[in-house]
């Protein structure tokens, strides 16, 4: 038998102070970033338009933003590779083909040797952007509300549900965080990456939950700290193997997958740590955390 | 024992099903573009098959929006909206695309779906024309000729900005008409404009058929059309008592011909001449036939993916998945070796189920819809690993092995299901989403999970049920 982690008997509990202040940090970082640069909200919930373009002859970025100018639209410019270029113009725009027509008699006119093919266009109208932002939002509010109540009914306390999804609410934050940092878009895919994170976090909770309902039946009187120290022990093994299995497949998406899911696989690449992470030292502590508070009152 | 023979019975019949469910996809996607292009032009397409997603395949989303204020105050919104459905897949049917899914989406929206076309101008001028067509009368109060002469004297069109008349020339229009631009003529003429009444007699919505025909004098194309028994009868009597005026053909608030009524025109039928190019024409007769709108729509969501972009994201996106996958089962089968073989076989079963399942409800497969089925193996790897992890500690225990496969199973069943439950509430709320990527991705989660529950709970423990009825001594994990 091949075992990956022998036996352990670390004491995640007594550490717990430690993993609360590198949480501390991290989101404080991430809530710098978000309110210094901000969340960089993509087409789909401000509206907007969206043109990738690939030229057929070498293109330099300068020279795209200048042909451009010259006709006095902005956009952001995104370089991919193999010379194609992103362009995007965000905001309430109500006519559907118009940015797209203007940036592309644009380029025909100030580039007119370097023909270009059509390779993806976003038009999203305002209505849809607020619509699609609301739902996102909804969608959010909805699972972790049913996240709650599902644990608490399952568990016969509403601590344990509340734990998991403030476990599952770090990572979250912590994953925008570092979209934010990174300069990365938060689009509906996106949306969709992080309620996986969500949902995967809090499923790891609960295998440490379920065992620690189980060791709670075998040992009544172990007191909490112990008694939770040894369920994160016992469960380790799997919580690290499962974990880093799906670590291995996010990686992979994320450096071969390319362009249209990039965003997508950091996002679930990063989640996935912090998740693995939060299950052991945020989730089960908070448990214990709150549980000490109480009695001591 | 028998029971397990029932256990066994299932799962091979269940495997026999989804390879008979899977049948007509293969057979479907094995045949030639050309083949297939023909067949879906006579609709054959075989309804319960896997779709490919327009970011896998190239093509255009769009979502309309109908105008609710213009709307007929009498006309209920949930039938106005059917009527909008019908009449736009009318219109994209006639233009010669295949398969267009049209649907409802949320009070007052269309989303529409043209695969495998990424230049869509023609498309959306087709769904975008209101395509009113108004019958009125030419005004022939004396108070036209000043009002027609003030708008030749501007320098500009009369018209505001938001459409308005402009005052000067508001202020002269005779009561009850209105002012309307006729179609353009011939190049550098200058726009001429009508005077109508503001009484539409009838609408296009008495209209039964409109074809080209060729005038036979001048050999130029025109609209001949056919009214329903209803509007034949109203047009009859209205052009019996207006002989010698003058009626306008108005579509879409543009006067299009405005010929003189020589006589009662009996049997509902008619014709409109314009300086229409047969393409034109033919458009028109397109517009008419497929009837008005209940109110104009407007696109207010517009997705294109070309063709190449397509090809090259499926074959990128696929072989990571496809990497990533392979490094798993060969993990699995290192780190747990009989044991990982076994969940090795339940996560083939899971892709075999999985793509029935979605064959059967035709669903469409979308980027984010790999990475949804991605992470539901994810999740029946997890459920595995739950199992197996289980089985050492019980192993370790020096249990005899008839007893550790129940004992894992039992105790590992309820952090599965409650992890599994709590993932699917996460992917439940994104159904909401209706179309487009997260549906995709939030239907293949939904699905995936349901079925590595069954695949990595069930299957695999009737596949150690059966290894037990040799009775072994020794557990290989």
């Amino acid at each position: 038998m091949i075992v990956l982690i022998k036996k352990t008997n670390i004491d995640f509990i007594k550490k717990r102070l430690v993993f609360f202040s590198i949480s501390a940090v991290l989101i404080g970082a991430g809530a710098v970033s978000i309110a210094v640069k901000g969340v960089n909200l993509g087409l789909d919930f401000t509206g907007g338009t969206m043109l990738q373009l690939q030229f057929a002859k070498p293109v330099a970025t300068g020279e795209v933003r200048a042909a451009l100018t010259k006709s006095g639209i902005e956009t952001t410019i995104q370089s991919l590779d193999r010379n194609a270029y992103q362009l995007k113009v965000k905001g309430a725009q109500e006519k559907v083909n118009e940015i797209s027509n203007k940036i592309m008699s644009a380029l025909n006119a100030n580039m007119p040797d370097n023909k270009f093919t059509e390779e993806k266009r976003d038009y999203v109208g305002p209505v849809v952007g607020r619509d699609l932002a609301k739902k996102a939002l909804f969608a959010f509010i909805l699972s972790f509300f049913g996240i709650i109540v599902y644990v608490a009914f399952r568990f016969a306390t509403p601590v344990w549900g509340a734990a998991g999804v403030l476990a599952l609410v770090h990572d979250v934050f912590l994953t925008v965080g570092a979209l934010s940092i990174t300069n990365r878009e938060i689009d509906l895919v996106i949306v969709a990456a992080l309620l996986t994170i969500a949902g995967y976090s809090i499923n790891d909770t609960i295998v440490i939950f379920d065992r620690m309902r189980e060791n709670m039946r075998i040992f009544p009187k172990m007191p909490l700290g112990q008694l939770a120290n040894a369920s994160i022990n016992e469960t380790l093994s799997r919580t690290l193997i499962t974990n880093l299995t799906v670590l291995v497949v996010v990686a992979i998406l994320f450096f071969f997958g390319g362009e249209v899911i990039n965003d997508f696989a950091f996002a679930m690449l990063v989640g996935s740590i912090f998740g693995t992470y939060s299950t052991i030292a945020i989730a089960t502590p908070l448990v214990y955390q709150w549980e000490r508070t109480g009695h001591r009152r | 024992m028998d029971k397990l023979h029932w256990k066994i019975g299932f799962t091979l019949g269940l495997l026999i099903i989804s390879f008979w469910l899977l049948y007509p996809g293969i057979e479907w996607y094995t045949k030639t573009p050309d083949e297939r292009g023909k067949m879906e032009a006579m609709r054959m397409r075989p309804k319960h098959i896997l779709n490919l997603g327009l970011d896998l395949k190239g093509g255009t989303h769009m979502l309309l929006e109908l105008d609710v204020e213009k709307l007929d105050k009498k006309e209920k919104l949930g039938d106005a909206m059917a009527r909008a459905i019908e009449i736009i897949r009318n219109r994209i049917d006639q233009y010669g695309v295949g398969e267009t899914p049209i649907s409802r989406q949320g009070e007052r929206w269309i989303s529409v779906d043209l695969p495998g076309i990424s230049d869509t101008a023609e498309a959306e001028n087709l769904i975008g024309k209101t395509a009113l067509l108004e019958f009125r009368l030419v005004s022939d109060s004396k108070e036209v000729q000043p009002v027609l002469s003030r708008v030749d004297a501007l320098s500009g069109p009369p018209f505001q900005k938001d459409g308005s008349l402009l005052p000067e020339i508001a202020k002269l229009m005779p009561k009850g008409t209105g002012l309307f631009k006729a179609a353009p003529g011939p190049e550098g003429e200058r726009a001429r404009y009508y005077v109508l009444e503001n009484t539409v007699p009838l609408t296009g919505a008495s209209l039964e058929n409109a074809r080209v025909e060729t005038d036979q004098q001048f050999g130029t194309p025109t609209i001949g059309f056919t009214l329903n028994k209803e509007g034949g009868k109203i047009f009859e009597d209205f052009t019996g008592a207006n002989v010698n005026r003058l009626l306008a053909i108005v579509l879409d608030g543009v006067v299009h011909s405005a010929p003189v009524i020589k006589n009662r025109i009996p049997g509902g039928s008619g014709i409109i001449e314009g300086p229409y190019s047969m393409e034109e024409a033919r458009n028109l007769a397109i517009i008419l036939r497929a009837g008005a709108l209940p109110a104009p729509v407007t696109i207010i969501e517009k997705r294109v993916v070309g063709p190449g972009l397509g090809e090259d994201s499926i074959k990128k996106g696929l072989s990571a998945a496809g990497i990533g996958f392979m490094l798993v089962v060969a993990f699995m089968l290192v780190y747990y070796r009989a044991g990982g073989f076994v969940a090795d076989i339940a996560l083939a079963l899971n892709f075999v189920f999985l793509a029935a399942c979605m064959s059967y409800f035709g669903a469409t497969l979308t980027l984010p819809g790999i990475a949804g089925i991605i992470l539901s193996l994810a999740m029946a790897i997890d459920a595995n690993v739950l199992i197996l992890e289980r089985m050492r500690e019980e192993y370790s225990l020096s249990k005899p092995v008839a007893m550790i496969i129940p004992t894992a199973y039992n105790k590992a069943w309820s952090a599965i299901l409650d992890s599994n439950v709590t993932t699917w509430i996460a992917a439940i709320f994104l159904f909401q989403f209706g179309s487009g990527p997260v549906k995709g991705f939030a239907v293949t989660l939904t699905i995936g999970l349901m079925i590595g529950m069954f695949t990595s709970v069930f299957v695999t423990r009737v596949i150690y049920e059966f290894w037990l009825t040799s009775n072994p001594k020794e557990l290989s994990i």
